[in-house]
Formats: C-alpha cells, sequence, structure tokens
C-alpha cells in the first residue's frame, strides 16, 4: 500500500463509521442533512473537486462528473423528501472501496509482474586498486572495463569471460532451468545468474545496450501498442458516457412531463431518481482498467517463459493462428551440422575437405562451421583469397591459386561442372570444384530437435490447421524431415528472396482476412520473412539484435514448443478479454434497463459499478497465471 | 528524438487524459502513455529541446489531472 492509498482507506473507514453512527442518532431537518453532509465530504471531497476542475477545463463527461452530479442529485432528492441520505452517501463510498480496490490490484499485479522481470541488475562489481570491490552504476562503465560477477549475483552488461570458470543459470531470460556451463573467451550476457564460480568479465556494450536492458525496455513498450480490443474500449468511452448523460437527462424531463401533460401526476422525483441511478450505472471504469491490464499481465507471464511479446497487438493476433511456416535449419532442427560422409572423385577424402574448409574460412555459416570443425586445423599456411560469397549458391575463393567453388547443385550447374548426387547418404550435400572441375562431395547432417514433433502436434491442438516448410536446403533432405515431424506441405531449394515470395503467395491465398499467418525462424537470415508475415516470431534469439529487432514475438530459446505455449497464453488472455467486455457492457446495459423502468434501485447500480469492476479485475488478474506446456 | 519518462498517475482513464495532453503540446511530435509500465514515451519535434518541453507537457498534463507526475529530470 503506498501513501495515497493508505489515505483514501483511512477516509473509507472514518466515512463508513460516521454513517454507522449517524443511523442511530434522532436527528432530523437541516441538522440531519448537515450531520450527513460530513461523511459525503469525508468521503468524496476530491471527486467533487475534479467533477469542478473537468467542468471548468470543458471536458465534462468523466467518471468524476458522474458521480458528483449522481450523488449531489441523490442528496438532494433526499433533502426534498427529508428522507435517506445513506443511499447518496453509499453510491460514493462504494465508488472510493471501488477506486481503492482497483488501485491496489493494478499496483500488485505491476509489482508481480516486474519482480517475474527483474532481470536488470541495478549495480555492477569495479575492482579497484587494493583488489577490494566497488559497486557502481551499471550506467557509468564504459565498454572494455573488467567487472567482477560474484556467485549468486545477477551479470550487469554483456561481455566476454576473462577470468574464472562458473554455470549461468539463464531461466530468467530463457524459461529454460537447465544451467549453462561458461569458461574463459565465453560471451555471456546480462541477465543471467552467476551460480557457483567468480567471474571476471570484459564489458562489450554499455549497459543500456546490453541484452537485459534491450528486453526490460521491449517488455516495457510492449503494452503501448495497443490491442484493437483497447482501442475499441476507448472509441466506446468516449461515445459511451456522454450518450449515457444525455439519456440521463432525457429519462428526467421526459417522462415526467409527458404524465403531467396527459394524467396531471407530479412525478419528478421519481424519475429523478431513476435518472441518478442511470449516472451511477454508466462508469465504464471497468472496462477501461480490466482490458489493458489483462494484456499487461498476459505479456507478463509470457516474458517469464522466455516468450517476448512486442505489443498486446500481437498477443490479441496470436489467437487466431491458423498457419504456421517453419525455417527448417536452426528452428526445426538443431542447425548444428557434422560431416556424416565424403565421397571424393579423384582427391584424397582429407584434401577434399581441406579445400572445403579452406573456402569457408571467414564464414560464419553453420555449414562452414562445421566442415571447419571436421577437418581440425584450418588455419595452417595455405593462402586463401578473393572469397566470394554467392547468395543461395555457395562461396567461391582462390586457395593456393586455384579458383574453388564449394557449394550446392545450382553453384555446380552455373560454373558447369559434372556433379552427381550422393547416392547413400541424407543430409545437405556440399560439391566441390577444383579449377571448374568436380572434385566430389562432403555430406552434412543436421538433427532434428528433440521437441519438434511435439510442438507440430500442440501448434494443431491449439487451432493451426496448416504447417508448413521452407527450406534452402535440398528436397531429399526436406521431405526426410517433414515426413519424421508431418508437416503439411514443404518446399525445398529456396533462395532468401524466394522465402519472402512464397510467405507473400500464402498471405494472398488466405480464404479468411483474419486468419493469421506466423512465420518462425532463426532470425539470421530471414529479417524479411519475418517482417512481411502477419507475425515474425525469431527463434532462439538470445544475443541477437537483428533478429530481436525485425520479429513480433521472439523465443529466447529455441525450443519450438514454446511457440505452443505462446497462442496458449494468447488465446487465454483473449478469452478473459472478451469475458469481462461482455460482462461488463451486459450487466450495465441490464441495470440502465431494469433502472429506467424503475426496478432497480441505487443499490443495483452500485453493483453494477462497483461489483462489476472488481470482478473484471480479478478476472484479468488470471492471465498472470498460465502452466506451462506439458 | 523520443524519450521515455516514468510517470506516477492513479487510473487508466487519467493516463489517457494525459496521453491527448502531452500529444497536444507544442515541441511533441506524438507521445504515449503506459499507465500499467507507468511510463510516457515522448517523440520531439525536430529541433525540440526536451528540457525545455517536458516543464509545458507536465502543466498541460496538471491541468487535466491534478493528481499526476512526469519525472523528468
Amino acid at each position: 500500500m503506498n501513501k495515497k492509498q493508505k489515505k483514501n482507506l483511512i477516509r473509507i473507514i472514518i466515512a463508513s463509521v460516521l454513517l454507522i453512527i449517524l443511523h442511530f442518532l434522532p436527528i432530523t431537518g437541516w441538522i440531519r442533512f448537515i450531520g450527513y453532509l460530513i461523511p459525503y465530504l469525508v468521503v468524496g471531497y476530491d471527486v467533487v473537486l475534479k467533477a469542478g476542475k473537468g467542468i471548468r477545463n470543458r471536458q465534462p463527461f468523466d467518471e468524476y462528473f458522474l458521480m458528483a452530479v449522481a450523488t449531489i442529485g441523490a442528496m438532494a432528492l433526499a433533502i426534498y423528501e427529508d428522507g435517506d441520505y445513506t443511499e447518496a452517501i453509499a453510491v460514493m463510498l462504494f465508488y472510493q472501496i471501488g477506486e481503492w480496490f482497483q488501485s491496489y490490484a493494478v499496483g500488485k499485479s505491476r509489482r508481480n509482474i516486474s519482480d517475474l522481470m527483474n532481470i536488470c541488475p541495478d549495480y555492477a562489481n569495479i575492482e579497484v586498486e587494493n583488489g577490494q570491490l566497488q559497486q557502481v552504476d551499471p550506467d557509468d562503465v564504459e565498454i572494455g572495463s573488467i567487472i567482477v560477477v560474484q556467485p549468486g549475483e545477477k551479470i550487469p552488461i554483456d561481455g566476454i569471460v576473462i577470468d574464472g570458470t562458473s554455470s549461468l543459470d539463464t531461466a530468467a531470460l530463457t524459461g529454460e532451468s537447465v544451467p549453462r556451463d561458461v569458461k574463459v573467451d565465453d560471451e555471456v550476457i546480462s541477465g543471467c545468474i552467476n551460480l557457483n564460480g567468480l567471474l571476471k568479465i570484459k564489458t562489450t556494450r554499455e549497459f543500456g545496450e546490453s541484452t537485459a536492458s534491450k528486453i526490460m525496455e521491449l517488455i516495457e513498450d510492449a503494452s503501448s501498442r495497443k490491442s484493437h480490443s483497447e482501442n475499441f474500449i476507448t472509441k466506446f468511452a468516449r461515445v459511451y458516457t456522454p450518450a449515457v448523460v444525455y439519456a440521463a437527462m432525457a429519462l428526467a424531463i421526459l417522462p415526467p412531463v409527458i404524465l403531467y401533460f396527459t394524467t396531471n401526476e407530479i412525478t419528478f422525483g421519481t424519475w429523478l431518481y431513476r435518472a441518478l441511478t442511470f449516472l451511477v450505472i454508466s462508469c465504464p471504469c471497468a472496462l477501461v482498467v480490466s482490458i489493458p491490464l489483462s494484456f499487461f499481465a498476459g505479456i507478463g507471464s509470457a516474458s517469464t517463459q522466455g516468450i517476448l511479446v512486442k505489443g498486446s497487438n500481437y498477443l490479441e493476433i496470436l489467437s487466431k493462428t491458423k498457419t504456421v511456416v517453419f525455417d527448417k535449419t536452426g528452428t526445426l532442427t538443431q542447425g548444428v551440422f557434422e560431416v556424416t560422409a565424403i565421397h571424393p572423385s579423384e582427391l584424397d577424402a582429407r584434401e577434399l575437405l581441406h579445400l572445403a574448409a579452406h573456402v569457408e574460412r571467414y564464414s560464419k555459416h553453420p555449414i562452414a562451421m562445421s566442415l571447419k570443425h571436421a577437418y581440425g586445423d584450418e588455419a595452417d599456411n595455405c593462402s586463401v583469397e578473393n572469397i566470394e560469397e554467392i547468395a543461395g549458391h555457395g562461396i567461391k575463393a582462390t586457395v593456393n591459386g586455384h579458383i574453388v567453388h564449394v557449394g550446392n547443385a545450382k553453384m555446380m550447374d552455373s560454373i558447369g561442372a559434372d556433379w552427381h548426387d550422393c547416392s547413400t547418404h541424407i543430409g545437405t550435400v556440399v560439391h566441390v570444384a577444383l579449377d571448374g572441375k568436380y572434385q566430389g562431395h562432403i555430406v552434412i547432417s543436421d538433427i532434428i530437435k528433440a521437441h519438434s514433433s511435439e510442438a507440430i502436434q500442440a501448434l494443431k491442438r491449439c487451432g493451426v490447421n496448416q504447417t508448413i516448410m521452407l527450406t534452402g536446403d535440398t528436397k531429399k533432405v526436406a521431405d526426410y524431415v517433414s515426413d519424421a515431424l508431418h508437416i503439411d506441405q514443404v518446399y525445398s531449394e529456396l533462395l532468401p528472396q524466394d522465402k519472402v515470395s512464397k510467405v507473400e503467395s500464402f498471405l494472398s491465398q488466405k480464404k479468411n482476412p483474419y486468419d493469421i499467418l506466423a512465420f518462425v525462424g532463426d532470425g539470421i537470415n530471414d529479417a524479411p520473412v519475418l517482417s512481411r508475415a502477419d507475425i515474425g516470431v525469431a527463434m532462439g534469439a538470445l544475443g541477437s539484435d537483428a533478429a530481436i529487432e525485425a520479429a513480433d514475438i521472439v523465443l529466447m530459446d529455441d525450443d519450438p514448443l514454446k511457440l505452443a505455449t505462446a497462442i496458449r497464453i494468447s488465446k487465454k488472455c483473449l478469452r478473459i478479454v472478451k469475458e469481462n467486455t461482455w460482462f461488463a457492457i451486459g450487466i450495465k446495459l441490464l441495470c440502465l434497463l431494469l433502472g429506467a423502468v424503475g426496478i432497480a434501485n441505487m443499490w443495483a447500480a452500485i453493483f453494477a459499478d462497483v461489483g462489476v469492476m472488481i470482478i473484471a479485475v480479478l478476472n484479468a488478474m488470471r492471465c498472470m497465471f498460465i502452466s506451462k506446456y506439458h | 528524438m523520443k524519450k521515455s519518462y516514468k510517470i506516477d498517475v492513479d487510473c487508466a482513464n487519467c493516463a489517457a487524459k494525459m496521453e491527448e495532453a502531452a500529444k497536444a503540446t507544442a515541441g511533441v511530435l506524438d507521445a504515449t502513455v503506459n499507465f500499467m509500465a507507468l511510463k510516457m514515451k515522448v517523440e520531439f519535434e525536430e529541433g525540440a529541446d526536451p528540457q525545455e518541453v517536458m516543464p509545458r507537457v507536465l502543466t498541460a498534463c496538471k491541468k487535466v489531472e491534478d493528481d499526476c507526475e512526469i519525472f523528468f529530470n
């Protein structure tokens, strides 16, 4: 509870006690009115002041205005009839209780969520002259400084380990509980918890640019991108409040006037009371608060599972995902390649690998890494020059004066080399040509991720009716993977730009414009596709800025099952938003109707306002609790 | 130029009013208020000085909702 909440709670209690005392005091007339005015002012003075301010600023139609007019009107009616002031005060009292509860609940969930996402440490340790550690503001640490992270502390800034070994808990970032071992020269990212050893880290980024800070910023900004539901409510409230005020005015004036002229009955009091009931019911707070709260809580609970959703709008449309397009490598398969066969035509097997490894010397592509890894000692004194990467084909370079082409069948065709496919192994076939003459091929295979098959099944259960795989890999490998995973459609041997046009054609073939197409990739070379799809999902993006930038949803680890979890969270959130919208609007309309014909009194109106709001807020808070996929 | 400020405000509706007020302030190109994260993102016009614009944003916000605060120092 903060100071304001405490103060308001005290006001509520004092007013309630006064109300009970007044109920038993035998006073009448003006003294009675003044007596009841005290608890009214205690609990409602700020509402009346704010209403006055609203009128002065020419923005009168807000909840304060509604409450002020309704309660003052009810007081006036009570003076006129020397009747019951309790109702007017109760309206104000319950309104304040509702406001208090709302502020408490929102504050509580705000704190819960920020605790869950508390990945940014607020200090860094720097070693000073005598070997002592000094805590400094991480914002002041320059790139290239050495920071010390003790066991149990969070790494504040991204960097490279220069001393020590340890295991890191990445759960806060990825939702993955298996610790990661790090040693000297390993890159570490901020937000991980150092579990056992002392680490000295040379920083490679500023604090504000480090992973943990970036992620925090992203989550906090996410709820600024408003969903359709939120925009709908904002528009709704803008039309609804004035409409109700005018309806109340009409209700106070028209029926009694008509009745007076037709039957000569004087019924102004009754109809004024009904009009005031109208005003109390009308406050749209339940919707205005509960819907953003649902999205905020949903985004928060997703991020605790290593799923970053970059906006409420994405969380909203994710639930309508009907088609999921996967990239293969690094998404459904591990992207860790191993050389499984070497089939030379003329050269020695080792020599073929040697040439291939040299050409790939500077490439970071997984295939290049596996070739270099298989050869072992690539950094010998051979000369490698004029390296040229041909996208979708391969790499060409001059090794010891000879032009070597290393790439796929298309590359061999383009240089006119007489290649042949591998007849024994399934995998990525890397062909090698020396001075334009075919020298044989090396087969590299990738492994399907443990959860891929389960993920496809889970997506189907979440309402996805079509799964598609796109890959630059050969048809043979692609078919092998898609058969193993039961993927509906597969397109192979695509260049990066083909993937964009494929996704575009899927988008234009959609039967229903509200069906959503999601693309899942590892974010390394599919940024254009990520941004073209309705929702781009980057996977295994820990530490990759480009992927985080391009995607709408980021899965921090590389488990494809997380996508199904994300869709489930989205569905639950949307269900709660819908429940709240229909529940709140429904109850209010019903009470308005009953109020207009005189069945619902002020107490029903209080329920329609405060009760509905409390129920909606409690319901919205359920978005925070979503179980993992088992 | 875009900057993000911590704010303090009580209700979602008041936050929306602050957003409107901030948007209408001279020197501000666009503004969004995030009630849940209690943050205000302000995009300034070309050549506007945040230190000069922000006090006016605060005044404008206080006018529509006196219970609000923007921390820009």
